[in-house]
This record gives structure tokens, sequence and C-alpha cells, in this order.
């Protein structure tokens, strides 16, 4: 077989494609629930209520989308310049630590401690992600394997500092740092509702690095990077610098993610603060075609399949991790999609 | 010092070496032929987690240890046909495949599991392989212990790493995976299909690395837990670059990766040991493999065509 591009693809392929792969992971769904000897339409329709049935289930799906819109984020800047970070797990948690220890340790007033802890942590996160990427523009090491490592070497040194140096004091020996004050917290963004103020950064965020992408000539750069560095290169553009920045925006995007999670719903860091977000963002970046204002929705979506499982899996016993693989599929589904939107499948 | 030459001088830790490389071994082996055709399999890390459930939990329902490696390795080999199929003729990125295939066999694994076994909390043992008693060799002293008191699929992994070898090298069928890496045009003037060679090496590559992840289930340990090939295939991805794309140069690697790591669970236990904490320890295996990486950056040998998809009749 062979592809042939296809110069302008019709509205019905190019909106019909994407339904029909979010049509086969609902098949999947199904088919997983019968596997697990459970009805598949009451199986769709306990995680649909589960994400979004209720006024409490719908604001869990929106706290749990938070920092899954920022991870998604961090892996959108960076694979735009066809920089792989796989790494936003490490470079959340660096942010997680960062706002801990200077909101637990400095002591200073709510106000100040905040944004410093903000700009902490996102300084850390661009910081985990600079060495990998210095690596690859000065040596030309894979930045795939890097900060894939970095993931691992980062949760023995959390899980090292919530044991020794950074342990609760009055944590029942439980590995857990200190919580932060009162004042050091994000606040909810209306008194009596559980969603806090980390929410509306993430769309501030996410309307930023729209911005950045489309208003700016870093952004600009980043996109012909990605498009083809040769080319780039040759057109005068230095590609290590515009790697290097990416890697910034990325891994402080990415630690921001850590921030709101400590500062704005946990209040403490544990060992097991994220489960994965780092990871997940990979196919909430992939599900928004890397648009920074899609992120918001695939991070909604995501969330909802999540939290709508966990939900379900109490209710029908079908297994939580269906979640994670409907999410795999619905990645694989999608780029297959996407891609023959824009290509035909010719024999020979 | 004396506690590390105490360490090394004993058998067990000789045994324990070559233990720890055998799973990486397969897998190392499996993203080799991947790479050497052309195509970078990140599915490498979920296939091992698929590979190491497939495998225990076809003996724990019944099955024999050989046919449960032989599940494993179709299980492996089925997610490769995946990956292979959508990165190949449909040319998709390799590291978004290779991670969608990795959460879907990780997560296929995870969700099987507890269908099976809904309410274990510590899960079931089944008889692992046990270390193939050689006559002569196994009760020779000392060495008997360090070399010779291993299972077979350790043995199997050895001869897996000649057989890549020797296919890789010294038959045309190797000489047409290793053009289509290094030069696909190269192959299709000749005849032959990249796609196919491509297709065929990433699912054969797949089933060596889900036949890793069954060592860990079926000979190193006897059960399957979450969790347990904990970034084993990342660090096998480092290793096909420490070892320059060479099965040879590559099972070396593994060998002396599987050497630092043994060392380091000895040093734990020392008196010097206790003094440092015990994640210091446990990062050693991946900051050694970025170690690799950086140390090999100046020579690399890619394969010229690694991660270029090619699609017929367009230049």
């Amino acid at each position: 077989m062979r592809l042939d591009p296809i110069t302008s693809p019709s509205p019905a392929r190019r909106l019909g494609l994407p339904a029909l792969a979010l049509g086969a992971t609902v098949l999947v769904a199904m088919g997983l629930a019968l596997v697990a000897g459970a009805e598949p339409l009451a199986t769709l329709g306990l995680i649909v209520k589960g994400a979004a049935g209720t006024k409490f289930a719908l604001l869990e799906t929106l706290n749990r989308a938070t920092p899954l819109i920022f991870t998604g984020l961090a892996v959108s800047v960076a694979f735009r310049a066809r920089l792989w970070n796989i790494g936003a797990e490490a470079q959340l948690y660096a942010g997680a630590l960062v706002t801990v220890v200077i909101g637990t340790q400095l002591g200073l007033p709510g106000p100040l401690a905040l944004p410093l802890m903000a700009l902490g942590a996102v300084l850390a996160g661009a910081l985990v992600l600079l060495g990998p990427v210095l690596l690859k523009t000065r040596l030309g090491v894979d930045e795939v394997v890097t900060t894939l490592l970095l993931n691992f070497i980062m949760a023995l040194f959390i899980s090292y500092l919530l044991e020794g140096p950074l342990k609760d004091p009055m944590g029942m020996g439980w590995p857990k740092s200190p919580a932060l004050p009162k004042d050091a917290r994000l606040p909810r963004i209306i008194e009596g509702l559980r969603l806090h103020w980390g929410f509306a950064l993430a769309l501030l965020s996410a309307l930023g690095v729209w911005v950045l992408q489309t208003r700016t000539t870093l952004g600009y750069e980043i996109r012909a990077t990605g498009l083809n560095a040769e080319a780039a290169r040759f057109a005068g553009i230095p590609v290590g610098r515009v790697l290097i920045k990416t890697a910034l925006i990325s891994g402080g995007l990415a630690a921001l993610a850590g921030f709101s999670e400590v500062a704005g719903l946990k209040g403490n860091l544990t060992a097991d603060l994220s489960p994965g977000f780092g990871y997940t963002g990979i196919v909430v970046a992939m599900l928004a075609l890397l648009h920074p204002l899609g992120v918001v929705v695939s991070a909604l979506f995501v969330a909802g399949i999540f939290v709508g499982a966990d939900s379900m899996s109490r209710a029908a016993g079908v297994p939580t991790y269906i979640a994670d693989i409907l999410l795999a599929t619905a990645l694989l589904f999608m780029v297959l999609a996407i891609l023959l939107t824009k290509v035909r499948v010719v024999r020979g | 010092m004396t506690e590390i030459v105490d360490i090394l001088i004993s058998a067990s830790f000789w045994a324990a070496v070559l233990r720890i490389a055998s799973p990486l071994i397969f897998a190392t082996l499996g993203e080799l032929i991947c790479e050497r055709a052309g195509v970078l399999n990140l599915g490498i890390e979920g296939i091992m987690v698929f590979g190491a459930f497939a495998g225990w939990m076809a003996v724990y329902a019944g099955l024999g240890l050989w046919p449960g490696v032989l599940v494993a390795l179709l299980a492996g080999m089925a997610f490769g046909a995946l990956h292979a199929l959508l990165t190949v003729p449909f040319g998709l990125s390799q590291h978004v495949v290779g991670l969608g295939i990795t959460m879907l066999a990780t997560s296929s694994a995870y969700y099987a599991y507890r269908l099976a076994l809904p309410e274990v909390t510590s899960p079931p043992r089944i008889d692992p392989f046990q270390p193939l008693h050689i006559p002569v060799l196994s009760d020779l002293p000392w060495l008997g212990q360090a070399l010779f008191s291993q299972t077979a699929l350790t043995w199997a992994a050895f001869a897996c790493a000649a057989l890549v070898a020797l296919v890789l090298y010294r038959t045309p069928l190797g000489l047409a995976v290793r053009a289509a890496g290094e030069n696909p045009q190269a192959v299709e003037a000749q005849g032959l299909s990249v796609a196919a060679i491509r297709m065929g090496a990433v699912i054969v590559g797949s089933g060596l690395m889900a036949v890793g992840g069954a060592f860990l289930t079926m000979s190193a340990f006897s059960s399957f837990f979450f969790e347990m090939v904990n970034g084993r295939g990342w660090i096998c991805i480092a290793l096909v670059v420490f070892g320059a794309w060479r099965p040879g140069k590559a099972l070396l690697g593994a060998l002396l990766f599987a050497g630092f790591d043994a060392l380091q669970i000895r040093l734990q236990q020392t008196p010097m040991g206790q003094l440092v904490p015990y994640q210091v320890f446990l990062m050693i295996p991946c900051v050694l493999s970025i170690l690799a990486l950086i140390l090999m950056s100046r020579r690399a040998e890619v394969p010229a065509a690694l991660m270029t998809p090619f699609n017929r009749g367009e230049r």
C-alpha cells in the first residue's frame, strides 16, 4: 500500500474521521465492560454520570483537569518544536517540591508567598528540562530516554526527601511533607465550591501559550523548528536557542501542575501526588492536536474519563484501569484518523 | 573497599549478575532488531509489562512453563503488529505510537489482572523455572554456583544474543533488515519490501521484549506485581545506544549494567551502605544509563533511516 496526499480534504473527511475515532473508542469501552461481565450501555452511562452527572462530579472533573491542562500544555509546546519532553512527571514533582519548600520553610506572608512559590516552581521545572535539552543540542543525546529516566530519578529523590529532611515530624511516620500554612494556599474561586484558583491559572496559561504560538516571533520560530529543523536553521533561526527556550517554557508549565496540586488541592507533598499526570499530558496534548486551547477541552474530556471511571468502578465493579485503556486507544485511533484526513490509502 | 572486593569474589554476586541481565538481554535485543530496521519502539516498557503478566497468568491458569513463555512471546508479537501497522505503512510518529502502545499494553495487563483476581491483596505464586543442573560444570567449586546455576531462560537469553548476531550479520535476511534501517531506497531497488521487513522486525523484536518481561515473573520472581518492570524498558533503549546497535556489545552492556545493579543491592546491606539513603542506590541504574548515553553520543552509529518512515514512490 501507498499513501497519497489529499490536497483539499472535504469537511466530511476532516470532521467525520475524528468522530469515527471517538466512536471506535466508545465501542472498545463497551467491549471491555462486556468482558468484565457488566452491562455495556449501563457502564457508559455510569461513566458519564460519574464525570458530569452532579455538581460534585463536575467539580471533581474540573479539579482533575487542572493539572492535566498544565502538563498537556507543557507537552504541546515541546512537541510543536519536536522536542520530545516525556519528563513532565519529573518537572511536575520539581514544581511541587519547590512550592512546599518555599511555602513551609520561609514563613512568608500569603500574598508574598504564593507568587514566590509559583515562580520558584516554574524555575525548578524549567531547570529539570534544561539538562536533557542541553545534552540534546550540545551532544546529540536523545531527549526521550533522558527525560523518561529523570522521571524515575526524581521520584526517588522525592521519596528520599519525604523520608528524610522534608518529613513532617507530626505525620505519624507517614512519608509526607509538612502542610502549607493556611494563607499560603490557593483560595477557592467561589466560596463553598471545591474549585481553586489553580484552574483559573491553567486557563490563563492556555491563553498565554496560544498568544505565544500565534502572535510572537518565538512562536513562529518554534513552529518552524518543529516543521523542519534543517530548513529553519537555513533560514537563520537559531534552532538550538529556540529548543532551549521551548524547554524552559515546557518545563515551567509542567511544574505549575505541581504548584497548583500542592497549593490548591492537597496542601502538602506526598510521593503519590501525581497518578501519572505527566504521562497523561501526552495524551491530552495529542488529542488536542497540540493546540493550546484544544488542550483545555481534551483535558476536561480526559479528566472526565478518569473521574467517571472511578465512580463507575465502585458501582459496576469494572476495574478503573478501563480509563487508561480507553485513553490509549483514543490516542492511537485519533492519530490514525488525523492522518487519514490528510492522505488516501492507495494499493500498490 | 574491602566490602566491594568481598562482594566481587562471592559466587552469589556473579549468579545475580546473570539473573539481572537476562530480561535486559531479551528486551535490548528486541529493541535492537526494531531499530536496526529503522523503527524506534517505545512500546517496549508496556510490552514487557504485558509479557510479564501474560506468561505468568498462562502458567497460573494451568499451562506449562514453556507454553507460558510462548504465550508471552505471542502477546508481545500482537502488540508489535499493532505498533508496526501504525508506524510502518501509515508512517505515524514513532514516539507517539510507541508511548501509546506502552500505555495500552500496561493498562490492558492491569485490567486483565484485576478481572482475573479481583479480591487478592498479595498476588498468587507459580512454580517458576528452576536452576538447570549441568553435569560437571554446575558441580565445580565457586564457578558452578557463580556461572552454572541459572535457569533455562537465562541460557536462552544468551543463545538469543548469538542467534540475533548470526542472523543480522551472516544471512541475507539480516542484511535486508540492516539495509531497511540504513538505506530503504536500496532495499526497494532490490525488489524487496521495506514495509514487510520493518513490520517483521518490529513484530519479532516486540516478541523478545515480552519474553524479557516474562523472565521477571517466571524465573526471577514467581508473581506478578504492578510496577514490577519499573523502567527496565527505557533502560534497554539506552542499552541499545550504549551497545552501538550491535548485539554483542549490547549483551556486554546488559551484563555491565546488571553488574552495577547487583553491586548496589549488596552495597546497601554493608555498614558503609547503611549511611547512604537507599534511594541513592536505586537511582544508580538510571544515572548510569544517562551517563552511558552521554558517553556514546560522540561515537554515534545510529542507523541512518531510524525514525524515518518510508512511503514507496516518494523521494
